[in-house]
C-alpha cells in the first residue's frame, strides 16, 4: 500500500514536471528553439496567481483569478516573442538557448523584487481536502494535478495532430522558408505558440503552488523538467508527459530504497543513461542527418 | 590605414600580423607584468581573479567558440582540476608537478566523458553537460574520504623552489603565477589555432558534414577538443582553488557553469580576446554594482540599497542586450569600431553582416 501511495504522489509531482516539459516541447515543436526560461515562466505564473488571489495581496476569488493569470502569462509569452525572440530569427539554436537562460535570470530577479524571496503558498479552494479511495488517502490537489495534466496533454496532442493551426506550426518548424512559401504566417504562428507556452506554464505554476510553496528560485526546477523532456524525446508531447512521470516517480522511490546522498542523483543518472543509449530520447523523432 | 605587404608564405601562419601588432601585445604584457607597482593590493586581487576567469573562459572557448560544442557543465571540470591539484599537493607532490598533472588528469577525464557525448548535438549536448555539472556536486559529497565532502578542503599557500606563493601572504607572487599560466595558455591557444588540429576544430564547428567530406575525423577531433578544453579548465580550477583558499561541493555549482558560458558569449564567441573581455565583465561587474549602489544610495540621501539577486538580474539584462544587438560580443564591437577608423570614411553598415540561415528540422516525424 505504501508503494501505491508513493506512486501516486510521484505521479502528481511528475505531472508538474510533465507540464513544464510540455512548455519546452511546445516551443521546440513549433520554433525549434529551446526555452530554458520555462521553469521561471512557471514560477512567474504561480506568483501572478498568488498576487491575484492571496488575501495579503489583491484577494480576488480563485476562479476569477485563474483566467486572468492565464491571460496575463499568455500575453507575457506573446510579448517576449514579439520583442525579443523574434529578433533571433535566423540565429543559431545555441544563442537562443543562452538568451532564454538570461531571460530566466531576469525573470527570477524581477519576481524576487515584487514578491520577495520567502516561500509562499497559493490559497485555493482545493487545499486540505482529501479523496479516500479504498485504503488510499489522496490529496485533492494531487488528483487535480493528474487530471488537469492528462486533459491538457490530450488537448494539445489533438491540437497538433488534427487542427489546421497545429499542422501549420509543425510545418513552420520543419522548414521555415518552405512553410512561408506555402502561405503559413510563420511569425504569427511563432507568437501564438509562445503565448500558448506562457499559458501552459501558468497552469503548471498554479498547480505547483497549490501543492507546495514557491519562491523565486523554484524556477530552477525547470532543469528537472528539462531532463524529463529530454528523456521523453524533445518534440513529442506524450513523450514529455511520460518523461515527466518517469522522473517524478523515480524520485520518491529512489529516496525510499536507495541510500541518502545517492537518491537525488537518480533522475540525472537516468538522463545521462538515456542520452548515451538513445541520444534523442525514448520517443525519438530524429534519424541520421542527410546532406 | 595599415596595409600588410606579404613577401613570405610564413607570414600567413605567423601568430602576429606585423611588427606593429606584435609590439602592441608586448607593451600590454609589460604593463601587466608591472601591475603590482601601479595597482593597489585590492585591485591586484581582483585582476588576479579576472585572469583566472579568463583562463577558464579560454578553456571553454576552445570547445564552444572554436569547435561549436556548447557546454553548460564546465564547472564540473573546474572542480576536478581544483580537487586534483589540492589532493596531489596534500600527498606531497611538489606544486610544479601537481599543477600540470591536475590539468592533464582533468583533460583525460573530459576526453573520456566526451566519448559517449559524441553522438549528441546542440541542446542535447548542453543538457548532457548540464546534468554532469549537477551530478558533480553530489559526487563530491559522496566521495567524502577523498574530497572532504560538505566540509570541503582548505589550502593556504604553495612552494616553488622555496618561494612561498600565497593569495593573502604574497599576492604579488600569486598574481605573477597566474599571469605566467595565462600567457602560456594563450600562446598555446594561438599556436593551436594555426595548426591543422585547430583548423579542423573550426571546420567541425562550421559544418560537420563538410568537415567530414574534407577528411576530418569528427569523433577524434571532438574528443581531442574536449580533452584540451577540459585540461585548460582544470588548470583554471586549480588556480581558483588557490585563490579561494577554501572550497566545497557548492563552490563549483551549475550557476558557475552557466556564468562561464555567458561570459564567453558576452566577450565574443570564437575569439581569444573574447575570453578576456568576458572575464573583465564578470570580474568587475560585482564591484561596479556595489559602487554604483553606494552612489545611488548617497544620491537619495539614504544608506546603500540592498537588492538581493541584483547581480544576476543585471547580468542577464546585459547578456540579452548583447545577444540581440551585438551577437559577436564585445570583441565583435571592437572589431567594428577599429575597422571604422581604419577604413574611414569607407566603412559601411553591412560590412559585418552575416548570412541568415532559415531553420530546417532534423526531426522527420
Amino acid at each position: 500500500m505504501d508503494n501505491i501511495q508513493l506512486l501516486i504522489s510521484g505521479l502528481a509531482n511528475g505531472c508538474v514536471y510533465g507540464l513544464i516539459a510540455l512548455g519546452f516541447v511546445l516551443i521546440y515543436k513549433a520554433t525549434e528553439a529551446v526555452n530554458f526560461a520555462q521553469g521561471d515562466f512557471m514560477m512567474l505564473g504561480a506568483f501572478v496567481t498568488i498576487g491575484l488571489t492571496n488575501t495579503e495581496y489583491m484577494g480576488l476569488p480563485f476562479w476569477l483569478a485563474l483566467p486572468i493569470s492565464l491571460g496575463l502569462m499568455a500575453g507575457l509569452g506573446y510579448l517576449l516573442d514579439r520583442l525579443i525572440i523574434r529578433r533571433m530569427f535566423g540565429e543559431s539554436q545555441t544563442s537562443v538557448v543562452i538568451l532564454t537562460i538570461a531571460l530566466g535570470f531576469v525573470i527570477r530577479f524581477v519576481a524576487g523584487l515584487i514578491w520577495g524571496h520567502e516561500p509562499q503558498t497559493l490559497q485555493n479552494p482545493l487545499a486540505g481536502k482529501e479523496v479516500r479511495f479504498g485504503g488510499l488517502v489522496l490529496g485533492m490537489e494531487d488528483v487535480a494535478v493528474i487530471v488537469v495534466t492528462l486533459l491538457l496533454t490530450w488537448a494539445l496532442y489533438v491540437f497538433f495532430s488534427k487542427t489546421k493551426l497545429g499542422l501549420a506550426m509543425q510545418g513552420a518548424s520543419q522548414n521555415q522558408l518552405a512553410a512561408y512559401y506555402m502561405g503559413i504566417p510563420v511569425k504569427r504562428v511563432q507568437g501564438f505558440i509562445w503565448a500558448l507556452a506562457g499559458a501552459v506554464a501558468a497552469v503548471a505554476g498554479i498547480l505547483f503552488a497549490a501543492k507546495g510553496s514557491v519562491d523565486p528560485n523554484t524556477g530552477l526546477m525547470g532543469i528537472k523538467a528539462f531532463a524529463a523532456a529530454v528523456i521523453g524525446g524533445f518534440g513529442s508531447l506524450p513523450g514529455a508527459l511520460a518523461g515527466g512521470l518517469i522522473v517524478g516517480v523515480i524520485e520518491p522511490f529512489a529516496s525510499r530504497y536507495i541510500a541518502a546522498g545517492y537518491s537525488q542523483v537518480a533522475p540525472y543518472a537516468l538522463l545521462l543513461a538515456v542520452l548515451i543509449f538513445r541520444p534523442h530520447g525514448l520517443f525519438s523523432q530524429v534519424r541520421v542527418k542527410k546532406v | 590605414m595599415r596595409i600588410i605587404f606579404k613577401t613570405d608564405y610564413m607570414q600567413d601562419i605567423r601568430p602576429w600580423k606585423d611588427g606593429y601588432q606584435l609590439s602592441l601585445y608586448l607593451i600590454l604584457l609589460a604593463v601587466m607584468i608591472a601591475a603590482p607597482w601601479w595597482l593597489d593590493m585590492f585591485y591586484l586581487g581582483e585582476l588576479t581573479n579576472v585572469l583566472v576567469w579568463a583562463i577558464a573562459g579560454l578553456g571553454l572557448m576552445i570547445l564552444t567558440g572554436h569547435t561549436g560544442q556548447a557546454s553548460l557543465g564546465h564547472a564540473a571540470f573546474l572542480a576536478i582540476g581544483c580537487y586534483a591539484n589540492v589532493i596531489l599537493l596534500e600527498a606531497g607532490v611538489p606544486f610544479l608537478l601537481a599543477f600540470p598533472l591536475a590539468g592533464i588528469l582533468t583533460g583525460v577525464i573530459g576526453a573520456t566523458i566526451a566519448i559517449p557525448a559524441l553522438r549528441l548535438h546542440g541542446i542535447y549536448l548542453a543538457i548532457f553537460t548540464l546534468a554532469l555539472s549537477i551530478l558533480m556536486d553530489d559526487i563530491i559529497v559522496l566521495a567524502e574520504p577523498i574530497t572532504g565532502g560538505v566540509a570541503g578542503k582548505f589550502i593556504s599557500g604553495v612552494d616553488i623552489f622555496g618561494l612561498t606563493i600565497d593569495r593573502w601572504g604574497t599576492p604579488t607572487y600569486f598574481y605573477w603565477l597566474v599571469l605566467v599560466v595565462t600567457v602560456l595558455v594563450t600562446l598555446g591557444y594561438i599556436n593551436l589555432l594555426r595548426a591543422p588540429l585547430g583548423r579542423s576544430f573550426i571546420a567541425v564547428r562550421d559544418s560537420e558534414v563538410s568537415a567530414q567530406a574534407m577528411g576530418v575525423d569528427i569523433a577524434r577531433t571532438k574528443t581531442i577538443s574536449f580533452g584540451i578544453s577540459c585540461a585548460v579548465t582544470g588548470w583554471a580550477g586549480a588556480l581558483m582553488g588557490l585563490y579561494a583558499g577554501a572550497f566545497n561541493n557548492e563552490t563549483f555549482s551549475v550557476v558557475i557553469s552557466i556564468q562561464l558560458l555567458m561570459m564567453i558569449v558576452i566577450g565574443g564567441l570564437g575569439s581569444i580576446h573574447g575570453a578576456f573581455f568576458g572575464a573583465i565583465v564578470i570580474g568587475f561587474l560585482p564591484q561596479f554594482l556595489s559602487i554604483s549602489k553606494e552612489y545611488v544610495g548617497a544620491l537619495f540621501g539614504g544608506d546603500t540599497v540592498a537588492i538581493p539577486g541584483l547581480e544576476f538580474g543585471v547580468f542577464g539584462m546585459i547578456l540579452i542586450a548583447f545577444i540581440l544587438f551585438e551577437p559577436m560580443g564585445i570583441y565583435g564591437r571592437w572589431l567594428k569600431i577599429r575597422t571604422f577608423f581604419e577604413l574611414f570614411p569607407f566603412y559601411r553598415k553591412d560590412m559585418f553582416k552575416r548570412q541568415k540561415s532559415y531553420l530546417k528540422t532534423e526531426r522527420l516525424r
